[in-house]
C-alpha cells in the first residue's frame, strides 16, 4: 500500500466504523458493532506503527493530500495530512490507547441499551482526534478541534435522560467554543500575516514577522488551548464532564482530547519561542492551574472528580514545560500521562463497575481484597503519577521540573508544590478506596466482583506502559539517551537553537531529583498516617467544615462566581434586548411611524379635492421637477 | 430560452393547479416544481464557470420607456436559482401531512417561485422591481389566509413595511433611469449611470436601495416585522420567507447596490457593516431568551443574516464567496429547522419549549435529523454552516480585527441557544404529551433526509458551488481595485 493511502486511511477507518454502526443502528448485534469499532481503530494503529517505523528509518515528514476543501479568492485550504515525529507519536497514543479503551468499553458498556451508539461515538471521536493531529494545515486541525468537542458533548450527555448530564455537556461545548473563537481568530490572523494556513508555509517564515503580531497570534491560539485543555479560566467544564461514561473520561477527558492544546502549542513552538510575552503567559497559566487544581483535588470525595482535577493539574504541568521552552518534555509528559491517567480512569471505572455505580470514596475502603487485579494496576497508576522511580511519570515530570528550575526557580517551586500535593491526594484516593475497613453496605460487599477480561486486559497493558513508558525518555543524567527528545528534535529544532539554555551541573540536578523523591515519599507517608494508620474518613455530606476546607471542597466557588458574573448577566442583557429595546423600543417606534403615516394620509386625501385646475398645476410642477432633476449633475 | 422557461413554467403550473382537488393540486404542484428543478439542473450542467452572464434572453417589452424583458444567469444568479429550485419541491412536499389546504395554496407557492427566480435573473431594473413586488403578493396572501393568531395585523405590518422599502428602491431606480443617456432600464446602463453620479448623489441612491434590501433581509434595526411574521405564517410561508425570500435582499445588495454606487458603498458600507454586526449579537441574545421554538429560530435567522450582510459589505472575494455559500447553507438549514418546529409543534400541540422534552426517547430519527441540522446551524466544521461562516468571519477579521471578533461571538451564542433548544425539546425524560409522540413518517423523511445530506455534502465538499460563483464575484469586485489590492 502506498504511504499516501495509508496516511489517509488512518483517520478514514474509524470514520467508516462510525458510519457503518450509526447507519445500521440497533439492527446490528452488539458483538458486531464492537468488532467493527475495535477493528477499525486497531488497523489504524497498525498503519500508525508502520508509518512510525518509516520515520525511525530516517524518512522525512510524510504527507498526503485528499482534496481541495475551501477556496475563495486568495484563500484556499485542502484536506491534507502530515505525519512527522510529533504527529506520529500522537497517532500511536490515540490509536493505541484508544484501542485499549474501545476494548474496555465492550465490558463496561455491555448492558447499556445504547451500546452501539456508544461505540459509534467513540469511533467518531477517534476520527476527529486523528484529523486534529494529522492535519497539515490549521484548518484541518480546527476541524478536528471542533469535532472532538462535538464528540465530547455527545458522550458527556450520553445518558440524555438526566438533565444534569445534559447541562454538563452543554457547558463543555459552550466553554470550548469560547476558546475556539480565540483559535479561529488567531488562525485567520495567521492567514492574513502569512498568506497561507499550511504549517509548511507558516512556521519556517515566522522569524520574518514582527513580535507584536506573533504575540497577538500566539495568545489567541492559547485561548483555544485554555478551552480544550481545561486551563484557568476555562477549566470548569472538565470536572463536570465526568458525567459521561468512564471510558469516555479515560479516552477523551484524560488521554487524548484535553491534550490537544499541548499538541497545538508544541506544533506552533517557533511562534511561541519568538514571543516571550506569550511564553510567560503560558507558563503563568500552567503554574496557576497546576497548583489550583491540585488543591481542589485534596478535598474531593468522588473518585472521578479527584482524577478530573488531577488531570487539570497535570495539564497545567505540561503547559509549564511548554512555557519554559521545554517542548519535548511537555510532549513526553503528555504521552506518559496518557498511559497512567487512562489506567487510573479505567481502574476507577472497574471500581465503579464492581461497586454498582458507587463513586463516593467515603463508601469504599478495603477493596484490594475483592478486586486485586484492579487494585494492583491502580497502584501502578498512582505510583506513576506520583513520580516514584522508575514509573513513567517520574521521568517525564522530573524533566519538566529540571527545565523549570533552569528557567526560573520560583516556577520550579510552585510546580514542585503541585506535584507533592498530587502525590498526597492520589495516595489519599488509593488508601480510601482500597485500604482499611470496607465502608460499603453488606449487600454491596456481597456483590463486589472483579471485572471481566475485556476490562482487565486493557488495565494490564496500560499498567505495563505506565511502568515502562518512562524509559523512552531516560535523561543523560541517569545514563539514558533520552530517545524521545531526540526523536522529536526535528520538530523543535529552530526553537532549540533560539532558546537560551541555562546549564545546570549534574550535582544540582541530582540534588533536585533527590529532594523531590524524598519529599514525595514524605507526602505518601503523611497520607498513610492519616488515612490508613488513623483510618480517617472525610466528613460526610453536610457535616460542618473549617472555612478553608469548605472553600476548597466547594472548588473555590468558581462555578458560582461564573454564574453570577457571566451567565446571569448574559441572560439579563438578552432580556433587556428583548423587552426594552426590541418591544418597547424599536418596534414601538416603527408602529408610531406607521400610525403617523396614517394621519398624514388624511392630509393627502384632502389634496385630491377634485379641482381640475389644481391637478394640472401639480402635474406641471411634477414635470418641471423631473426635468430639473435629470439635468442636475 | 431556458431562463425564461424557469420563470414561466412555475407560473403555468400555478395556473394549472387552480381549482383542482387539494390532493391533485398538491401532486401537480410537486411535479411542476420537480420539472423546474430539472431545468435548473440542466442549466447548472451546461453552465460555463469561466464566463459571466449566460443563458440570456432579451425581448423588447415597452420600447418607449426603455424597458426590456432581459434575463440572464451568471454564477451569483445560478446559485440562488439553484437554491430556489431545490427548496421548492421540499416546501411543497412538506405540506403532505396536511389535506386542509385548497389548490390556491399551491398556486400561490408556485407563483412565488416564479417571481423569486425572476428577481434572481432579471437584467433590467424595471423587471427586477416588478418581480420584487410580485414576490410579495403570494406570500402576503399565504400568511393572511392561512396564518395563525393576529395574522391580520401582523401581515399588514409586514406588507406595509416591505412595500415602503420597495418604494424607496423604486424612486432610486427611476432616478438612475433618468441619468441614463438613452433612458433605459438595462442593467449596464443603470450601472454606468450610477457610477457617473457624484458622491452625494450616490449616497442618496445608496440610502434608497439599501433601505429596501435591509428591510427584506432584515438588517437591524429594520427587522421588527420579521419575528412576528415568521411566527404567525403557515410553515410553508415561513420557509419561503426565510429560506428564499430574504436572499432577495442580500442578492439585491450584490447585484443592485454594490456595482451601482461604488463611491457610496465605500463611504457608507461601514455603517451597514456595523448595523449588521450589531444584528448578529442582538439577534443571538434575543434568541437565547425565547420560549417559543419558532420565534427562537426566527431570531437566530436575524443573527445569521447579519453575518452574511456584514461579510458581504467588506467587498472582498472571501467575504462575498462566504456570503454566497452561506446563503445556500442558511436556506437549507432554516428550511429544515422550521420543518422540524412544525413537526414537533403539530404533535405536541404547542410551540412552547417548556412543554416539550424527552422526544429523543421516542423519536430517534427526528432527534438525529434535528441534531445534524442544528450542528449545521452552529457551524460545526464539515457541515455546510461552517464553510460560509468561516469565510465571512475571515473577511471581517481582514476588514477590522475587532469587528471579526465581535461577529465571531455568533459561534458561542449560537451554541448557547441551539444546544439549549435541543436539550429542552429532545433530551430528558418524556412527559405526558411527548411520551406517545410518533417518529418521522415517510413523507417527513423524504423531505428531511435530503436536507441532512445537503448539510453534510456542502460542508465536506463545497468546492463545486464555490467555483460556480467565483468568476462572477471577481468580475463584480474588479470595480473596487484599490480594495482588493489592499487585501493582498
Amino acid at each position: 500500500m502506498s504511504t499516501g493511502a495509508m496516511i489517509c486511511l488512518i483517520p478514514l477507518l474509524p470514520l467508516f466504523g462510525f458510519v457503518l454502526i450509526s447507519l445500521t443502528g440497533k439492527r446490528l448485534v452488539k458483538g458486531f458493532a464492537a468488532l467493527i469499532a475495535c477493528a477499525s481503530v486497531l488497523v489504524a494503529f497498525a498503519f500508525a506503527v508502520a508509518l512510525f517505523v518509516k520515520l525511525l528509518k530516517g524518512s522525512g515528514p510524510l504527507t498526503a493530500t485528499m482534496f481541495q476543501w475551501i477556496s475563495a479568492g486568495n484563500f484556499s485550504a485542502s484536506i491534507s495530512f502530515l505525519v512527522d515525529p510529533l504527529s506520529s507519536l500522537m497517532l500511536l497514543v490515540i490509536t493505541g490507547v484508544g484501542f485499549l479503551i474501545h476494548v474496555y468499553s465492550i465490558g463496561y458498556m455491555h448492558d447499556d441499551e445504547a451500546f452501539n451508539r456508544f461505540m459509534s461515538y467513540l469511533n467518531l471521536f477517534v476520527f476527529f482526534m486523528l484529523l486534529l493531529v494529522m492535519g497539515s494545515n490549521y484548518l484541518v486541525m480546527f476541524v478536528g478541534w471542533e469535532g472532538v468537542g462535538l464528540c465530547s458533548y455527545l458522550l458527556i450527555g450520553f445518558w440524555f435522560k438526566n438533565q444534569d448530564y445534559n447541562d454538563a455537556a452543554n457547558k463543555a461545548f459552550i466553554m470550548n467554543r469560547i476558546g475556539d473563537l480565540g483559535l479561529l481568530v488567531g488562525m485567520i490572523l495567521i492567514f492574513i500575516t502569512f498568506g497561507s494556513l499550511n504549517y509548511a508555509d507558516v512556521l519556517p517564515k515566522a522569524e520574518a514577522i514582527g513580535t507584536p503580531v506573533l504575540t497577538l497570534i500566539t495568545i489567541l491560539l492559547f485561548i483555544g488551548a485554555m478551552g480544550k485543555s481545561a486551563q484557568i479560566p476555562l477549566y470548569t467544564w472538565l470536572p463536570d464532564a465526568m458525567a459521561g461514561p468512564t471510558p469516555v473520561s479515560a479516552l477523551i477527558h484524560a488521554a487524548t482530547m484535553v491534550t490537544a492544546g499541548v499538541y497545538m502549542v508544541a506544533r506552533n513552538n517557533i511562534l511561541y519561542t519568538l514571543s516571550p510575552i506569550a511564553m510567560q503567559l503560558v507558563l503563568v497559566i500552567g503554574l496557576a492551574t497546576a497548583l489550583f487544581a491540585a488543591t481542589i483535588a485534596l478535598a474531593q470525595n468522588d473518585i472521578k472528580k479527584v482524577l478530573a482535577y488531577s488531570t487539570v493539574s497535570q495539564l497545567g504541568l505540561m503547559f509549564v514545560a511548554l512555557g519554559v521552552g521545554a517542548y519535548a518534555s511537555g510532549i513526553f509528559h503528555m504521552v506518559t500521562h496518557a498511559f497512567f491517567k487512562a489506567l487510573l480512569f479505567l481502574g476507577a471505572g472497574s471500581v465503579i463497575h464492581a461497586m454498582h455505580h458507587e463513586q463516593d470514596i467515603r463508601k469504599m475502603g478495603g477493596l484490594r481484597k475483592y478486586i486485586p487485579l484492579t487494585y494492583f494496576t491502580f497502584l501502578v497508576g498512582v505510583l506513576a503519577i506520583a513520580g516514584i522511580p522508575p514509573f513513567a511519570g517520574f521521568f517525564s515530570k522530573d524533566e519538566i521540573l529540571a527545565n523549570a528550575f533552569r528557567q526560573n526557580p520560583v516556577a520550579w517551586g510552585i510546580a514542585v508544590l503541585a506535584s507533592l500535593l498530587t502525590a498526597f491526594y492520589m495516595f489519599r484516593l488509593l488508601f480510601l478506596t482500597f485500604f482499611g475497613k470496607t465502608r460499603a453496605s453488606e449487600d454491596t460487599i456481597h456483590h463486589i466482583h472483579e471485572s471481566p477480561k475485556s476490562m482487565t486486559i486493557p488495565l494490564i497493558f496500560l499498567a505495563i506502559l505506565s511502568l515502562g513508558g518512562g524509559f523512552m525518555g531516560v535523561p543523560e543524567l541517569l545514563g539514558g539517551g533520552n530517545w524521545i527528545s531526540g526523536f522529536l528534535s526535528p520538530v523543535f529544532a529552530r526553537s532549540t537553537e533560539l532558546h537560551v539554555e541555562h546549564h545546570l551541573s549534574h550535582t544540582t540536578e541530582f540534588a533536585l531529583m533527590g529532594i523531590i523523591v524524598v519529599f514525595t515519599l514524605v507526602m505518601i507517608g503523611l497520607a498513610y498516617r492519616r488515612y490508613v494508620a488513623k483510618a480517617h474518613v472525610p466528613a460526610a455530606e453536610g457535616a460542618p467544615l473549617t472555612p478553608a476546607h469548605k472553600t476548597i471542597y466547594n472548588k473555590y466557588y468558581v462555578d458560582e462566581i461564573y454564574d453570577a458574573v457571566i451567565v446571569k448577566p448574559l441572560y439579563w442583557i438578552s432580556k433587556l434586548f428583548d423587552i426594552v429595546i426590541e418591544r418597547s423600543g424599536i418596534d414601538r417606534l416603527v408602529n408610531l411611524i406607521g400610525d403617523s403615516l396614517n394621519d398624514w394620509s388624511g392630509i393627502f386625501r384632502r389634496i385630491q379635492n377634485g379641482h381640475l385646475g389644481y391637478y394640472i398645476f401639480v402635474m406641471v410642477l411634477g414635470v418641471i421637477l423631473i426635468v430639473a432633476f435629470s439635468y442636475t449633475r | 430560452m431556458l431562463t425564461a422557461l424557469l420563470i414561466f413554467l412555475p407560473m403555468i403550473f400555478s395556473l394549472l393547479v387552480l381549482g383542482l382537488k387539494p390532493t391533485l393540486a398538491k401532486f401537480l404542484a410537486f411535479f411542476g416544481s420537480l420539472a423546474v428543478l430539472l431545468i435548473s439542473l440542466i442549466i447548472v450542467f451546461k453552465f460555463d464557470k469561466t464566463q459571466g452572464n449566460q443563458f440570456t434572453v432579451d425581448w423588447t417589452w415597452i420600447a418607449s420607456l426603455g424597458i426590456n424583458f432581459s434575463v440572464g444567469i451568471d454564477g451569483i444568479s445560478m446559485l440562488l436559482v439553484l437554491l430556489t429550485t431545490v427548496l421548492m419541491p421540499g416546501i411543497i412536499l412538506s405540506t403532505m401531512n396536511d389535506d386542509s389546504k385548497p389548490s390556491s395554496y399551491y398556486s400561490l407557492m408556485l407563483l412565488m417561485q416564479s417571481a423569486l427566480i425572476g428577481v434572481f435573473v432579471a437584467r433590467d431594473g424595471f423587471l427586477f422591481y416588478l418581480f420584487w413586488e410580485v414576490a410579495l403578493i403570494p406570500v402576503y396572501f399565504l400568511c393572511l389566509v392561512w396564518g395563525g393568531e393576529n395574522r391580520g395585523r401582523i401581515t399588514l405590518k409586514f406588507f406595509i413595511y416591505t412595500l415602503t422599502g420597495s418604494l424607496f428602491m423604486l424612486v432610486a431606480l427611476i432616478y438612475l433611469y433618468f441619468h441614463t443617456p438613452s433612458h433605459t432600464f438595462a442593467i449596464d446602463a443603470l450601472y454606468d449611470a450610477g457610477r457617473s453620479l457624484d458622491a452625494t448623489q450616490q449616497a442618496f441612491v445608496f440610502v434608497g436601495l439599501f433601505l429596501a434590501f435591509a428591510i427584506k433581509m432584515p438588517v437591524f434595526p429594520f427587522h421588527t416585522w420579521q419575528p412576528d411574521t415568521y411566527t404567525v405564517a403557515p410553515v410553508q410561508g415561513t420557509m419561503l420567507l426565510s429560506g428564499i425570500m430574504l436572499k432577495m435582499g442580500i442578492y439585491g445588495v450584490i447585484r443592485w447596490l454594490i456595482p451601482v454606487v461604488p463611491l457610496a458603498v465605500k463611504e457608507w458600507g461601514m455603517v451597514a457593516i456595523v448595523l449588521s454586526v450589531i444584528g448578529v449579537v442582538y439577534g443571538s441574545c434575543i434568541a437565547i431568551v425565547q420560549k417559543d421554538f419558532k420565534r427562537l429560530i426566527a431570531y437566530s435567522s436575524i443573527a445569521h443574516v447579519g453575518l452574511i450582510s456584514a461579510g458581504l459589505l467588506t467587498l472582498s472575494v472571501v467575504g462575498m464567496q462566504g456570503a454566497m455559500i452561506q446563503m445556500l447553507s442558511h436556506g437549507v438549514i432554516v428550511f429544515g429547522l422550521f420543518y422540524i418546529v412544525e413537526i414537533v409543534s403539530a404533535r405536541v400541540k404547542t410551540r412552547e419549549l417548556s412543554q416539550m422534552g424527552g422526544i429523543r426517547n421516542v423519536a430517534p430519527l427526528l432527534t438525529t435529523t434535528f441534531a445534524v441540522i442544528m450542528l449545521g446551524s452552529v457551524a460545526l466544521p464539515l457541515t455546510s454552516g461552517f464553510v460560509g461562516e468561516f469565510l465571512l468571519i475571515n473577511s471581517l477579521v481582514q476588514y477590522k480585527l475587532w469587528m471579526g471578533a465581535v461577529a465571531g461571538l455568533t459561534i458561542i451564542l449560537g451554541a448557547v441557544y441551539m444546544l439549549k433548544t435541543f436539550q429542552k425539546s429532545m433530551s430528558g425524560e418524556t412527559n405526558a404529551v411527548t411520551s406517545t409522540l410518533s417518529d418521522l413518517n415517510y413523507h417527513e423523511r423524504l423531505v428531511l433526509y435530503p436536507v441532512v445530506v445537503l448539510v453534510i455534502l456542502i460542508g465536506v465538499y463545497p468546492a463545486p458551488l464555490l467555483d460556480i460563483s467565483e468568476v462572477a464575484v471577481r468580475n463584480l469586485l474588479s470595480l473596487y481595485p484599490d480594495l482588493s489590492a489592499s487585501l493582498k
